[in-house]
């Protein structure tokens, strides 16, 4: 078994491993702003600093022949699903070590032996294709499920209603999950959208539909189980609402300076990694001290992960003319 | 078996689609009222009754999700073809293709293919008027990772629609509207590369490059022309054959292309500079280019046949171009309309 199926195979299985992975994701995601400093990084990235529940709740409820379709911001999800923190990093950073090769870059996460389609940077252009994953499955016979994964702004463009209607038609395998984080870019929804409980658009294609605490990585996993059994038995498609905060800015750019006073500490009392560890201590899972050597062994892990990628090579100039179309014979995986 | 018969430019199509969905089981047909109804241009005839309902679907009038479908439903292993009623429609679906389908391979480090195909019927003619009646070549001509065909007769219609099932990787075929109808034979084991244009008539004085239904009337120009040209289908658009272009104009030393689109912006200019750039100082004239005025697709039967590039403009034009080695000016020119 690969490092990767490893990595997913742990939380699947486990909820201290699920508590590792979101203390490796919020140490990861804290060393982008740094690296960006350093101009290690380019362009722009999108921090799910404060959804780390979601990702991983998401993860240990999916096989990895299920097939998830994220956003931009995704490098949590990919590193829940478990894409290694090297290949990740090193494609936030456009080396030969990252996923894609470097030529993909922050938005643009992948690997298919852990169900992860590459991540799309243009919002709601991924729920018709996670319709389209599930159609194939319905078409074939076979019991696998298709996730799509986007903000709350995506609620507003027609894919997702065009997306929703088509699977709501052909009864697809197919659960789409809101990441409600009440912003989409620098607009708060309440002023680009006429409703806050953004599962109930579902009403609209007779879809089930429910909100969850994507706060908590127990009722995120409790949400997502449901859909994937009425998924995987024919039930057809769900529509997901997880409540959730971005404790960052949209992207690089954003300070975020548009939120209301005290909004973000309001959040931080629900941070999911908060919420995990109240939960893992009161039941005598986990002890203070060993939260303590968690934490800093991931910061020490995550420190290597950094030097390991710097050290990585540049892609070749022929990297770019790769991969743009199939070669003749090639068998399409 | 090699069989040939005198079918319908339509018929070629649905011919086809049978033929590659009896071939392979991941080949599935969907679009608005393709099944049931068995397309508004009867494009699917027969396929919802042999294939079922599972892989011959109707959709909403979505172009987005469906085209968005077929992407998700090519990454898993199936072999989608949609259909986009008028290519018009695709406007509303352009993300799915062009910064979707076109970029998996890419941004997946060359693990998954799209071998998915979207079919669109195009061009003027018919009197659907100007958002019912442009070829729009341009908007897909531009994307490394996709594949433009459009055939212009049967026979391509046939074989480019087997090639575009079979390729790996998303193809758009571009199907002129108004050839639907038209007859021609069609030998179901004569195949044609995506990537490799047809000479359809060996020449020697000018190289005439065509497209769709601009194919027939460039054939018919020649014999009024009465000149000794080279017609070649280009068929493929992208990746277009620089190879067998560049070859005959060596030969001729002249290139004209003859183009259903507005003057700016068409696939032909970079036929054009293609040649020029490769060939200058071989060259008998200047290439130039034959297509609509810069205007929208007027509805007016009286001006919709002018606004295209008509049999006996061509012929003009090829006469004159060779006779004084200078480039025509075009018909609206010469009308004072610009």
């Amino acid at each position: 078994m690969s490092i990767q199926l490893k990595r997913r195979e742990a939380v699947q299985n486990d909820e201290v491993a699920r508590y590792e992975r979101m203390i490796e994701i919020r140490e990861f995601e804290e060393q982008i702003n740094g690296l960006f400093a350093t101009g290690a990084i380019r362009g722009t990235t999108h921090l799910c600093l404060g959804q780390e529940a979601l990702a991983v709740g998401l993860a240990a409820e999916l096989r990895p022949s299920d097939i998830v379709m994220a956003t931009y911001r995704g490098h949590g999800i990919a590193l829940a699903l478990g894409l290694s923190p090297e290949s990740v990093l090193g494609e936030i950073m456009g080396k030969t070590i990252g996923c894609c090769g470097g030529v993909g870059g922050s938005m643009h996460l992948c690997d298919m032996d852990l169900g992860l389609l590459p991540t799309s940077a243009i919002v709601g252009g991924g729920i018709p294709i996670a319709a389209g994953a599930a159609l194939a499955f319905q078409t074939q016979g076979k019991d696998g499920v298709a996730v799509s994964v986007f903000g709350d702004g995506a609620s507003n463009i027609g894919a997702f209603h065009e997306g929703l209607n088509l699977a709501a038609i052909w009864n697809l395998p197919v659960i789409f999950i809101c990441d409600n984080n009440i912003y989409g870019e620098y607009s708060r929804i309440n002023t680009t959208t006429p409703l806050l409980d953004l599962h109930e658009r579902a009403e609209s294609y007779k879809m089930p539909h429910f909100a969850i605490d994507g706060m908590d990585v127990k009722a995120v996993q409790k949400g997502v189980a449901e859909a994937v059994n009425r998924a995987r038995s024919g039930g057809g498609p769900t529509l997901i609402e997880a409540k959730t905060y971005r404790f960052a800015g949209h992207s690089r750019a954003d300070q975020a300076l548009y939120r209301p006073e005290g909004e973000l500490e309001m959040w931080q009392k629900r941070d999911p990694i908060k919420v995990t560890e109240e939960d893992l201590l009161s039941r005598g899972l986990l002890t203070a001290d060993r939260i303590a050597q968690i934490k800093s062994d991931m910061s020490t892990t995550i420190e290597g992960v950094v030097a390991t990628c710097q050290a990585s090579g540049e892609p070749t100039l022929a990297s770019m003319f790769q991969n743009i179309w199939t070669p003749k014979g090639a068998i399409n995986k | 078996m090699s069989t040939s018969s005198v079918m319908r430019f339509r018929q070629a199509i649905v011919a086809a689609l049978a033929d590659e969905m009896r071939a392979d089981s991941s080949v599935m047909l969907f679009g608005e009222d393709v099944a049931e109804a068995e397309g508004p241009f009867k494009t699917s005839e027969g396929l919802l009754k042999e294939f079922g309902p599972l892989r011959v679907r109707d959709t909403p009038i979505s172009e987005m999700a469906f085209t968005g479908a077929a992407v998700g439903a090519a990454i898993m292993g199936m072999k989608p073809v949609v259909e986009i009623m008028f290519m018009e429609f695709l406007g509303v679906a352009l993300d799915q293709l062009v910064t979707e389908a076109a970029k998996m391979r890419y941004l997946s480090n060359g693990v998954i293919s799209v071998p998915m195909v979207v079919r669109a019927s195009c061009g003027s003619g018919l009197g659907f008027g100007s958002q019912h009646s442009q070829t729009l070549e341009n908007w897909v001509a531009a994307t490394p990772g996709l594949k433009v065909v459009c055939p212009s007769d049967a026979q391509a219609a046939y074989s480019l629609m087997r090639a575009a099932i079979q390729d790996s990787d998303p193809v758009m075929v571009l199907e002129p509207r108004i050839l639907y109808a038209e007859r021609g034979t069609v030998d179901t084991s004569h195949r044609i590369e995506i990537g490799k244009a047809r000479v359809l008539r060996v020449g020697s004085e000018v190289t005439v490059v065509s497209l769709g239904q601009m194919v027939n009337v460039s054939r018919a120009a020649i014999e009024l022309a009465g000149v000794d040209a080279e017609l070649i289908d280009l068929a493929t658009v992208v990746p277009w054959d620089r190879e067998t272009v560049l070859e005959s104009v060596k030969k001729t030393g002249r290139l004209i292309v003859v183009e259903e689109a507005p003057q700016s912006g068409g696939w032909g200019s970079e036929i054009v500079a293609s040649v020029t750039s490769n060939l200058f100082g071989t060259l008998k004239g200047a290439p130039f280019r034959i297509t609509t005025p810069d205007v929208p697709v007027p509805y007016s039967g009286v001006l919709e046949a002018k606004f295209v590039p008509t049999v006996e403009d061509v012929a003009r034009q090829l006469k004159e171009s060779i006779a004084s080695g200078t480039t025509p000016k075009s018909w609206w020119e010469l009308e004072g309309l610009k």
